[in-house]
């Protein structure tokens, strides 16, 4: 089976929406960009790199294709904010940027946070440095798409030798009380020499008609700069959401990730690490816990470009109901990156029949002095724990849920913020008590 | 311990050993592919009318699909009417005994190290030897046949037992499987057949050993093996090709299928051609083998020694279907200079309580690229399966690649599921040790490597043990230092 | 036996051996001692040939032949054995098959015929009761999940099989409780003769209470700066290192 009748008439459909619309800057990489997804069509089932994760068939049977942002009646942003986490909180609503609703509490003198679209007429040399640079346009269609169509964003930046310690929050906000909401949103980050930035990422949708979330982002880490990054997808509502994210890491360079996933419709990640300087540090770790009839996918990949650096990925998931997981990981180690040091492990459990997961941890290496592995488990809660815990007069629910919240726990490591901790452990465990 | 050492004095010839043509005179179909050649070698074969249709209908299959382009391997096109797609060594009449046999072929195969006389008796193989597709003559048939297991040729087997061709052939790789099985099942001229009745327990190990001899000739053998309730059979295959500049194609099917409680062991040491150090000429190796786990409690073992090749591109599988049923899969892969090797397993759990395991272990050298590719699919019934998978890497050099692309797709909440994979090189502190107690270099990597692949290699018979440790060393010669 | 002159040796440019001279012959235990870092195992290393240290000046002489022009293997083969300080695993290779190998290797090397299975058996059983060895560690994986003893151990015995002209242990004694000590150090003393030389670097004393040495040498910021008698090895052990260290600051004075 290819490109079905549905998908042929919505790939046209977003072609050919692409003309008569008034975007706001960067309009040669808008049309080459177009070009690209002309060529690419949205994934059908015969896409590798989308095999378990239909976006395509169900953006054709449940979304008409729109790009200009609908009304939105959200007043306050209250109900989404992280409990406990102090942060500069900048808000997006139905993709586009609202100054309104924002609230920047940084020093402008160290760190810039503004609107994208604003940031092209104000940071031009910046932005054209760094902007569409590491994103891979011409392969994948959600980019290519994003890259033509993205409506609104957000621009920060970092200045040299400057320790941002307060949190940027970027809070994605869809309403669709209305009408089906069609998000484009990117993400540019710069955190310069010495620096370090931590951003956090949240999505909700309000209201019953269906959200498409197409986010595209670029992030910069340069020499000895830090960055954390966490993302938390617990959005209840009907959301098809996909994510590209590309950090590209300097010399020196530490990067800590932690992605959540809880809820949405369909949820795909793709997480790209660049390790294009020697001896950088990256953790990135992802917890998914689903339900119901969540797809979750978590795409990610590694390319240590240079010698002499270090990574280690950790993602686990619980699948329960009729959700399904999908896990990708792929190492490079490229030619001449001789002593890397490279860890993968996946690991699952399945809570009920229809549950399933597809996991395809995937090394490819081509220098020989470098260390990798790779690990990857699917399976049940250890029986034996499960006894020993009721022989000690824990109920059977009680006890699984202790061993789950074990099992997930430890994944929370590359998160350093206590109250984020704090409120993420709220969250695993709330998950993990109430519907196990 | 008498084999290692074995091992280390022979690695003294540099080139391939087995690189040489012997002047047979072949009985060859004109170049191409199409349904009039097909027809040919059916008729050459004296072949029914049902097989000729079967053969047809593969062939209208092949002209339909496309030659996968998935595998991590680059090769130029194939140019697949160009190739000769039946030779058979010109025989004079009908042979019924070892010394009416070609002295020459004789020969051939004394140089290939099998023998089809009485000394190959004491060490307990039967061996059908294929050369040029076409199964040439077969030991210690009537020995077998008092046990009622038949072990023939193919073409013999379609004229003596074309009940169980009929029921068996195509029924664990279907003719339209996949571009390189169609092409197959359209123009296979020979291979093996093998039987093993309710209840039998192979007294010997069965033995085929391939030779691909005539240029420009692709081999498209077709090997099946039934083994009845509660039967037991080893299976070994060897495979060696003559040295050529161009490439040839050899695009062979195996099928095993393995009926309640019935375990088939099918061992292979391959060793076509490679190609030489500048990556000419070598055997395109585009193999699809699999077994069907029929019955309860069955077990289908695969293990492989894939040293030559310019191209392999080879996934044995099992599909366990019977519940209780059991796969293993063990594998060393070698490379070195420009070939390319994509190879691995697919375990599909179908039954209940069925279990998997996966241990391969890939050594790239040179500019070689070395891929392991694997599927456990675990459906929705196969409640309790179980598999383990150990995947390793070993690169000798900077300018060669290891991939690995293991999917792991679970259906049912019961599989408990394993996979390890880890990346490394040969020490040189390892090196140092080894040369420190006078061991050379050249044996040390020897020495190193064969202990990373003992796991493997322990899964072989003896006979096939030695010989694959040989290759081995073999291969790797000059990868180092 | 063993004449070295000048030895001077680096390591990533780091210069490590300043000037050795030290002359071993048959029959003779040598002790090389001194602190950490001075260079003893380097000493040891470029002995046998480590190809990590570069060899930047002076000269060694084994049985007539410039030792350092031959590869490591050839230096095994030759006569010279190394007690590595510790020890290499090597995943899935038994020690028995690695001995044969290295065994019919030095035969080879030496013109003589290999042994055959009947004859290496012969000799390790011989072997392995000499140096209290279990021929169940000698039939897993060479070194791999051994102890600290059991590798020490399984050192001697390889140096037992192989007969070396000139032993060279490297730190044999550390990680060794009192014991294992014992074995090793009574495994080492029934290899003794006439014909053969042993030199053994460590940092304490205890090791040369069970190998008795002829000479004791003190290495010292690359250079022998002491030798001396067995008592030498006493006096080290009661007055430490720093001993040495004041007594070289006087000389530099005076």
């Amino acid at each position: 089976m290819g490109n079905t009748a549905v998908d042929i008439d919505l790939n046209k459909e977003i072609v050919s929406s692409f003309s008569g619309q008034d975007f706001s800057g960067a309009i040669d990489s808008r049309e080459l960009a177009l070009m690209h997804f002309q060529k690419l069509g949205l994934p059908t089932n015969k896409s590798e790199e989308y095999r378990f994760t239909p976006i395509g068939k169900n953006l054709s049977k449940n979304f008409t294709w729109k790009t200009v942002s609908t009304e939105s009646t959200i007043g306050s942003i209250e109900p989404f904010l992280m409990e406990g986490v102090e942060a500069s909180v900048v808000v997006l609503v139905n993709g586009i940027y609202s100054s309104k609703l924002s609230h920047i509490k940084h020093d402008k003198n160290e760190i810039t946070v503004m609107s994208l679209t604003d940031a092209f007429k104000t940071h031009e040399a910046i932005v054209a440095q760094y902007f569409g640079k590491n994103l891979p346009t011409e392969s994948d269609s959600f980019v290519a798409m994003n890259s033509a169509f993205w409506q609104s964003g957000v621009f920060i930046h970092v200045k040299e030798n400057t320790n941002v310690e307060k949190p940027v929050l970027i809070l994605h906000v869809n309403d669709a009380q209305n009408a089906q909401v069609n998000s484009q949103t990117r993400l540019l980050a710069i955190v310069e020499k010495n620096s370090s930035l931590s951003v956090i990422e949240k999505f909700e949708s309000v209201g019953d008609n269906y959200v498409f979330h197409n986010f595209c982002e670029e992030i910069a880490v340069k020499e000895n700069a830090r960055l954390e990054y966490c993302k938390v997808q617990n959005d209840a509502g009907k959301s098809i959401q996909v994510a590209n994210t590309v950090i590209h890491q300097s010399a020196t360079s530490k990067v800590d990730t932690f992605t959540l996933t809880l809820d949405g419709e369909m949820v795909r990640n793709n997480l790209t690490i660049v390790i294009d300087g020697e001896n950088c540090e990256s953790h990135f770790h992802g917890l998914y816990l689903l339900k119901g009839n969540t797809l979750a996918d978590n795409h990610t990949v590694v390319d240590h470009k240079k010698p002499n650096s270090f990574s280690n990925e950790l993602y686990k998931g619980i699948m329960d109901g009729n959700a399904k997981g999908v896990f990708n990981g792929k190492i490079f180690v490229r030619p001449h990156a001789q002593k890397t040091n490279a860890f993968q492990s996946n690991r699952n459990i399945l809570l009920s029949d229809s549950a399933t997961v597809n996991t395809k941890p995937q090394l490819e290496i081509w220098a020989d002095d470098v260390k990798c592995s790779h690990g990857c488990t699917s399976g049940q809660l250890d029986e034996e724990a499960l006894f020993y815990l009721r022989s000690r007069g824990i109920p059977a629910d009680t006890a699984k849920a202790m061993l789950l919240y074990a099992f997930a726990l430890d994944v929370l490591a590359p998160v350093k913020n206590e109250s984020l901790k704090t409120y993420l452990d709220k969250l695993i465990s709330d998950r993990l008590h109430k519907n196990f | 311990m008498a084999k290692d050492n074995q091992v280390l004095e022979e690695i003294t010839s540099k080139e391939y050993e087995h690189g040489w043509t012997v002047n047979l005179e072949a009985d060859e179909a004109p170049k191409g592919l199409n349904e009039d050649i097909v027809r040919f070698i059916s008729a050459k074969k004296n072949e029914p009318e049902w097989l000729l249709e079967w053969r047809l209908k593969a062939f209208r299959h092949w002209q339909k699909m496309e030659e996968p382009k998935w595998p991590n391997v680059h090769y130029p096109a194939i140019n697949y009417q160009d190739i000769i797609y039946y030779s058979a060594p010109k025989k004079k009449k009908e042979l019924t005994d070892l010394n009416e046999v070609d002295p020459e072929l004789i020969k051939t195969f004394e140089k290939l190290g099998i023998s089809l006389t009485e000394q190959k008796r004491l060490t307990g193989v039967a061996v059908d030897a294929v050369i040029d597709s076409v199964s040439v003559a077969t030991t210690f048939k009537d020995k077998l046949a008092e046990l009622g297991i038949v072990f023939c040729s193919f073409s013999e087997a379609v004229k003596e037992h074309p009940e169980l061709i009929k029921k068996y052939l195509g029924s664990v790789v279907p003719m339209n499987d996949n571009y390189f099985a169609a092409l197959n099942s359209a123009v296979f001229s020979d291979g093996s057949f093998c039987y093993i009745p309710k209840g039998v327990r192979c007294p010997m190990e069965l033995s085929t050993y391939f030779r691909i001899n005539a240029a420009n000739t692709g081999q498209f053998e077709r090997t099946l093996i039934v083994a009845d309730e509660g039967s037991y059979v080893s299976y070994l295959e060897g495979c060696t090709a003559p040295m050529r500049d161009e490439n040839q194609l050899h695009a062979a099917v195996v099928e095993l299928y393995a009926m309640k409680d019935a375990e088939i062991k099918y061992s292979t040491v391959q060793n076509w051609y490679p190609g030489d150090k500048e990556g000419k000429g070598g055997i395109y190796n585009f193999v699809t083998k699999r077994g069907l786990c029929f019955g309860d409690h069955s077990k289908i073992s695969w293990t492989q020694v894939e040293t030559g090749s310019a191209i392999t591109w080879k996934y044995p599988s099992c599909v366990l279907k019977g519940d209780y049923s059991m796969g293993e899969f063990y594998s060393v892969a070698v490379t070195n200079n420009y070939q390319q090797a994509d190879t691995g397993t697919k375990m599909i759990h179908i039954g209940k309580n069925t279990k998997s395991r996966i241990v391969s272990k890939g050594i790239s050298a040179g500019k070689s690229q070395n891929s392991y590719r694997g599927q456990v699919h675990v459906m929705k019934r196969a409640t309790n399966a179980r598999n383990f998978s150990q995947c390793d890497s070993l690169l000798m050099g900077d300018q060669c690649g290891a991939h690995t692309f293991p999917y792991i797709d679970v259906e049912n909440q019961t599989a408990r599921i394993e996979h390890e994979a880890t990346t490394s090189k040969i020490g040189e502190d390892q090196i140092f040790y080894c040369l420190q107690r006078g061991i050379d270099e050249e044996a040390a990597v020897a020495l190193i490597v064969n202990g990373y692949a003992k796991e493997v290699l322990n899964q072989l018979p003896m006979e096939f043990a030695v010989e694959a440790q040989k290759l081995l060393a073999l291969t790797l010669e000059g990868s180092v230092g | 036996m063993l004449q070295i002159k000048n030895l001077q040796a680096s390591i990533e440019g780091k210069q490590i051996l300043n000037g050795i001279d030290l002359q071993v012959n048959a029959g003779e235990v040598h002790a090389i001692m001194g602190p950490n870092g001075s260079g003893k195992s380097t000493l040891a290393s470029v002995l046998a040939g480590r190809e990590e240290y570069e060899v930047t000046g002076g000269e060694v002489e084994f049985l007539g032949k410039n030792l350092l022009e031959l590869e490591p293997d050839q230096r095994a083969g030759e006569g010279i054995f190394l007690a590595f300080q510790y020890p290499v695993e090597i995943p899935g290779v038994s020690t028995v098959n690695f001995m044969k190998t290295a065994v019919n290797k030095i035969r080879a090397y030496r013109g003589q015929n290999a042994l055959d299975a009947v004859a290496f058996l012969q000799l390790m059983k011989e072997k392995m009761k000499l140096v209290e060895i279990d021929q169940a560690l000698l039939s897993r994986s060479l070194n791999e999940g051994f102890s600290g003893g059991e590798k020490k151990r399984n050192e001697i015995f390889q140096m037992a099989m192989l007969e070396p002209t000139l032993s060279i242990l490297d730190e044999t004694d550390s990680g060794l409780d009192i014991d294992a000590l014992r074995i090793v150090a009574n495994g080492v003393n029934k290899l003794r003769n006439k014909n053969n030389a042993t030199i053994v670097v460590t940092h304490y004393q205890r090791l040369l209470d069970y190998i008795v040495p002829d000479f004791v040498h003190v290495l010292y910021k690359g250079r022998i700066v002491k030798s001396g008698g067995k008592e030498l090895a006493k006096e080290l052990e009661a007055k430490g290192y720093d001993w040495i260290k004041s007594q070289l600051a006087d000389s530099v004075i005076s």
